[in-house]
């Protein structure tokens, strides 16, 4: 592919040109990898168009300067259809292939569609079940619940390298946007919503993490540490966290406070069910849940009549605006 | 171009130049502008109006006779502002006021039960705060109230001006535009009444 | 950060009965910020230079000079001015917010934290989006269409000469408020758009958001109505002879970017209603709670949002499109592909408003049917360019400064309009959305594209509104300095976007960064310069008027027919109307050897001066305060002021009167005169 084959000529130049490794064009996780190459690919076929505008900009500028009296004068010429075909076209081209581009890297690049392969040439294998993460936004910090660990930590974030990860991302009270750039793309993480994140970390290190969405006061504290490990150092980190406190629904009450430039917490438990119950914006004792309620509005009566027939067990998925089924 | 093989082309009118009138135009595109306003309260009421949070729904709230009563009323007054326009056609001052008295008698009738309607909604506890589904109705019943609020206002303006003036061109010119802006409301109420009534009092 | 419970706290008021309350509402000394020595300083600088303006006013004795001949004037040229002179002041308040972030960024590196706290630098970076979009681009977009406009479709006014006036004073109006909130009170700390909830009273509860919507409420207002004021401008009052495809670029331009106005300034209108309801009444639209939907608001702002930087982009390539076509001693060439590309790009506007927020989360086909929608408005755009190149392509290009601008326009806004089409993949949009890449991107375009336009069209049509040009040398190094600045500024931002960082942060931890933004804040110096050089440009050229004079109406040699009335034009703009045959008028009126009539001169109808429409706005702007503040007693008050002043302008009928014959006999005679002696 001729793409492919200007791609690789133009990435040392872009890296050239931004002077040093930056997270978006060097990123370790194949998610982002993805993405950075559909940058790069894109720069380069808008640049087929770019440069020669620019060019010929500056070089009509000079060429037809009023002193240049060499150069040809032609008062009333103002229409070519040759080149109004060609003006037209040309840019219409690059978009038919760009857009094309867009269609099926926006459908495999879906955040919420879970991952076929961990890196280039390697298709995730059926029998791994995805580390999955309930991740919250709350004002101005990160919780991160592991259900299947079932341990939680604030500002801090693991995952072992190349095992596929699920993010179910919600907030507490505000819109923020829950972004590691050497990981995948952003997703907006909204109160009483549900997005979702599919990505994999195939380096180990450790990786800016943050809130892409402005939020508030503390929200340039609202940082944390994406920490790639191998699968031992994981289980070493899962362990540390299994010596803090339990995360009860009242501590969480506790947490969800204000409060800004947070340092590292780890919770060794997590109330069954609150990540749910922060989704549904229940947390507080006397609330009703938002499916509930949902659900209660689709059978199309509120408190007053309660003709309370086909009480169809809900999933508190369908009914949230946001969640997909992928 | 060709212009050059003329040689004769006048270049300025020699006599005084009068552009059409735009204020009908103007006006409406200010009504296409308004409608724009309203379509994006239905819009919102599209979005909204199942969102009852536990609280009351249509079917439970609204009262179609009553709302019926309201809707013949502003229908009617549609109907007598076009009798006030017949009559200032035929440059009949004294007509043209009773039908405009008429016409304003009817929005305020209209007004009335929808100020009734909505206390009793208010002292039922389904108040504009109670759901999402009852502030997006509040919303757009309570802007088109207010359009017609606005409109009896100037409605009386234009009767206090054409009895000053009598039924000068300006004013006659005024009166179309008033009448625009009430058959507008007219059809936006249908919407509303469509929209809003009947679908929410289907299951 | 509370949650809302289901009473606003409005509700509370009736508890507490007192007088005081119902006077002055939220308003206490409190709001006065002594306690912030940055905002205490620049109110006394502001209060002292407000001070020795308003006494050298009435010490010249210029007030019934400006209520007279400005403030009540319904001339379009004047208001048109007036909207510059608004855009331009605005300008030096954004961009000292601009300069106060750069500086911020800067220096707040670990243990640093800059000198600006999160709560005023928040307020800072919303005031600056707001006032840049709202009080600098489009009172000069506006203004720039109110003057030319009319003289290009050879009018002697707008449709409506009274709204006009009323419009503008109430876009001042907002931006009286806006600047109100800098020393009573507070600012929204929402970023320039407001998304709920953080815009919701539950994370809101100040008055910030209240001045930002009331602000943004009495402007649109004004915006909306200017907007079918030239609409129908163009639509009926075109010279007899003057077809729709006889019009020129930059009228055709205004005519979409108008139809752009009409048809999105109503949903910001509802959208801001909604929004106060949510803040006022306890509604739930946009909350968390009770099945508020806040992406519905996001949705709904960029409705407005997206089609609101064509509003702003398309009239400046009409600017372009006159000022290429008359320094390359050209015909425009593609003038029909111009207009359908204008077409084109006002249609797609609506399209596209989604690209702004691909991470909230819709489905890939959703995503991708907006992303490729915003890839398409880039062939007409591309095919504007490729105009302009090929208008330039034999010409005769002399670099005057509108060339000169017209010229950084096109390699700016070439690499703006790139880095544009590459937000809109959303898979590359996940990586890029909200990071200074995208700051960078459409300061890219806005100051590539709009302010470079604005400055271009300064240049070009300054001898025609005053009679004299402006000083080239002064011009050339504001040029300079804000084309040098602007990429010393914004380039670095496409690299800090490529380095992860995003947006509105007021505090970093990577010192690796700080070079980047230290760079940045250089350009932003230079452009400080740049702004400098051009207030000294004003002053020299005022000072050097006589060399700089322009007898003869047309000193570019112009094309259309603004040059073929005198600088600056008579109130009544044409002694007689033209008679159009061709798209560049004034340029086949030349080649005619068209000859200016000198006698059988008729008396003009024209409109009279009113004050209503700055009594008009000066209520609004208190009923606005009332509001924000919650002073019921006085809101009322205002309120009914506001509607009695209005219902007692409709009782006026006498808003015309003649230029008598003599009067336009004795003016032209002077022209006349002035011609024989510039041969």
């Amino acid at each position: 592919m001729s793409i492919k084959a200007l791609r690789g000529l133009l990435l040392p130049a872009v890296l050239l040109l931004t002077g040093c490794q930056t997270v978006l064009m060097s990123p370790s996780g194949d998610v982002a990898l993805q993405q950075r190459n559909l940058i790069v690919t894109s720069l380069v076929l808008m640049l087929l168009i770019i440069v020669p505008v620019i060019a010929l900009t500056l070089f009509f500028a000079w060429r037809y300067r009023a002193s240049n009296k060499k150069a040809a004068y032609d008062p009333e010429w103002n229409h070519s259809t040759m080149l109004e075909l060609l003006i037209w076209s040309a840019p219409l081209l690059i978009i038919i292939a760009l857009g094309a581009i867009t269609w099926v890297s926006t459908h495999k690049l879906d955040p919420f569609r879970p991952l076929d392969r961990v890196s280039e040439g390697r298709a995730t294998q059926a029998d791994v079940k995805p580390l999955t993460v309930e991740v919250v936004a709350l004002d101005w910090k990160w919780l991160f619940i592991y259900p299947e660990q079932g341990i939680a930590t604030v500002n801090e974030l693991a995952a072992p390298v190349d095992r596929p990860i699920q993010f179910k991302i919600t907030a507490s009270t505000v819109m923020n946007s829950f972004f590691v750039p050497a990981l995948a793309g952003q997703i907006y993480a909204m109160p009483g919503m549900e997005t979702k994140l599919h990505a994999v970390i195939n380096k180990p290190g450790v990786f800016e993490g943050f809130s892409a969405n402005y939020s508030g006061a503390g929200f340039s504290g609202m940082h944390f540490k994406f920490l790639g490990m191998s699968d031992g150092e994981f289980a070493q980190w899962v362990d540390r966290a299994k010596e803090g406190d339990a995360l009860t629904r009242e501590s969480y009450q506790q947490l969800e406070k204000p409060s800004q430039n947070d340092a590292v917490r780890r919770y060794a438990s997590v109330a069954p069910g609150l990540y749910e119950a922060i989704v549904n914006l229940c947390v507080e004792p006397g609330r009703e849940c938002m499916n509930e309620t949902m659900a209660k509005d689709a059978r199309g009566h509120g408190a007053h009549g309660s003709k309370s027939d086909d009480s169809k067990p809900d999933d508190g998925r369908g009914d949230m605006p946001m969640s997909h089924s992928p | 171009m060709s212009a050059v093989a003329h040689e004769s082309l006048q270049f300025h009118l020699e006599t005084e130049h009068h552009p059409q009138n735009g204020t009908l135009l103007g006006f409406w595109l200010y009504l296409m502008s308004d409608c724009l306003i309203f379509a994006c309260m239905f819009a919102v009421y599209g979005v909204l109006g199942r969102s009852y949070a536990g609280g009351p729904t249509g079917a439970e709230l609204f009262e179609l006779p009553l709302v019926a009563l309201n809707t013949s009323l502003l229908l009617l007054s549609s109907i007598t502002y076009g009798f006030a326009m017949l009559e200032m056609h035929r440059n009949r001052q004294r007509a043209t006021l009773i039908w405009l008295a008429m016409t304003g008698l009817l929005g305020a009738g209209f007004i009335g039960i929808e100020l009734y309607e909505f206390t009793h909604l208010i002292a039922d506890g389904a108040g504009p705060q109670r759901s999402a589904f009852l502030s997006s109705f509040f919303t757009l019943v309570g802007t088109h109230g207010l359009h017609v609020s606005c409109g009896i206002i100037w409605l009386i303006t234009l009767m206090v001006q054409v009895s000053k003036k009598g039924l000068i061109a300006e004013n006659k010119r005024r009166l179309w535009c008033l009448s625009m802006f009430w058959h507008f409301l007219d059809v936006v109420w249908i919407g509303v009444f469509s929209f809003v009534y009947l679908m929410g009092v289907l299951p | 950060m509370l949650r809302a419970t289901s009473t606003a706290p409005v509700t509370k008021m009736s508890d507490h009965p007192d007088l005081a309350k119902l006077i002055f509402g939220r308003l206490t000394w409190d709001a006065i910020p002594f306690h912030e020595p940055i905002l205490l300083y620049t109110f006394i600088a502001v209060a002292l230079g407000g001070i020795v303006t308003l006494g050298a006013i009435t010490y010249f004795r210029l007030w019934g000079y400006l209520w007279r001949e400005w403030f009540t004037s319904i001339d379009h040229k004047k208001i048109g001015i007036m909207y510059m002179v608004l855009g331009l002041v605005m300008l030096l308040r954004g961009f000292a917010d601009a300069i106060m972030m750069r500086l911020q960024q800067a220096v707040a590196f670990g243990d640093a934290t800059g000198y600006l706290p999160p709560h005023h630098y928040d307020q800072i970076f919303t005031a600056h989006g707001v006032i840049m979009i709202f009080f600098v681009a489009m009172p000069i977009v506006t203004g720039l269409m109110n003057y030319i406009v009319p003289l290009q479709i050879g009018a002697r006014d707008v449709a409506f000469p009274f709204l006009n006036n009323f419009s503008f004073w109430m876009t001042t109006s907002g931006a009286v408020l806006v600047m109100m909130s800098l020393f009573v009170g507070e600012f929204a700390r929402t970023g320039w758009l407001a998304y709920p909830p953080l815009s919701g009273i539950a994370a809101s509860p100040d008055v910030g958001v209240d001045y930002y919507i009331w602000a943004l409420q009495i402007a649109g207002v004004g915006t909306l109505l200017s907007g079918i004021n030239l609409l129908v401008t163009i639509i009926k009052m075109r010279a007899p002879g003057m077809k729709l495809m006889q019009m020129p670029v930059f009228t055709w331009t205004a005519l979409c970017t108008n139809v752009l106005i009409v048809a999105a300034f109503p949903v910001l209108t509802a959208v801001l209603a909604l929004l106060s309801l949510d803040r006022y009444v306890g509604t739930h639209m946009f909350t968390n709670e009770l099945g508020g939907n806040a992406m519905m608001y996001v949705n709904l702002i960029w409705i407005w949002g997206h089609p609101e930087v064509y509003i702003l982009i398309l009239p400046m390539f009409g600017v372009f499109s006159e000022v290429v076509s008359t320094f390359s001693r050209k015909r425009l060439f593609g003038y029909t592909s111009m207009v359908y590309a204008s077409i084109v790009i006002t249609v797609l506007a609506y399209l596209v408003w989604l690209h702004h927020f691909f991470t909230m989360g819709s489905g890939a086909s959703v995503n991708s049917f907006f992303g490729i929608t915003t890839m398409i408005i880039s062939i007409p755009t591309g095919a504007k360019i490729f105009n302009w190149l090929f208008t330039m392509y034999r010409g005769r290009i002399t670099f005057e400064l509108p060339m000169m601008w017209t010229v950084a326009f096109m390699v700016t806004f070439a690499i703006g309009g790139m880095t544009g089409v590459l937000l809109a993949v959303p898979p590359a949009d996940f990586s890029l959305h909200n990071s200074l890449f995208l700051i960078a991107h459409f300061h890219n375009v806005i100051i590539g594209g709009v302010l470079f336009g604005a400055f271009a069209a300064i240049n070009f049509w300054f001898p025609k509104a005053f009679g004299f040009k402006l000083d080239p040398f002064w011009g050339k190094c504001s040029f300079w300095l804000w084309v040098v600045g602007f990429y010393f500024a914004f380039m670095p931002l496409y690299v800090l976007g490529l380095m992860g960082v995003t947006r509105r942060l007021s505090h970093f931890e990577d010192p690796s960064l700080q070079i980047w933004f230290q760079i940045a804040a250089f350009g932003a110096v230079l452009i400080a310069l740049g702004i400098a050089c051009m207030l000294i440009q004003f002053v020299v050229s005022f000072r050097r008027r006589e060399s700089l004079r322009d007898h003869s109406g047309d000193p570019w040699n112009g094309r259309t027919l603004e040059w073929s009335t005198s600088s600056p034009p008579p109130d009544y703009n044409f002694a007689f109307t033209p008679r159009v045959h061709d798209a560049d008028a004034w340029w086949q009126m030349k080649q005619h050897d068209y000859r200016r009539p000198t006698n059988g001169f008729l008396a003009i109808h024209m409109p009279k001066n009113t004050g209503a429409g700055i009594i008009l706005a000066g209520i609004s702007t208190v009923l606005g305060f009332t509001l924000i503040w919650q002073m019921w007693l006085l809101a009322g008050l205002s309120f009914a002021a506001l509607l009695a002043v209005a219902i007692g302008h409709t009782f006026n009928y006498k808003r015309d009167y003649y230029i008598p014959a003599e009067e336009v006999a004795r003016v032209e005679a002077a022209r006349t005169e002035l011609l024989a002696s510039h041969v």
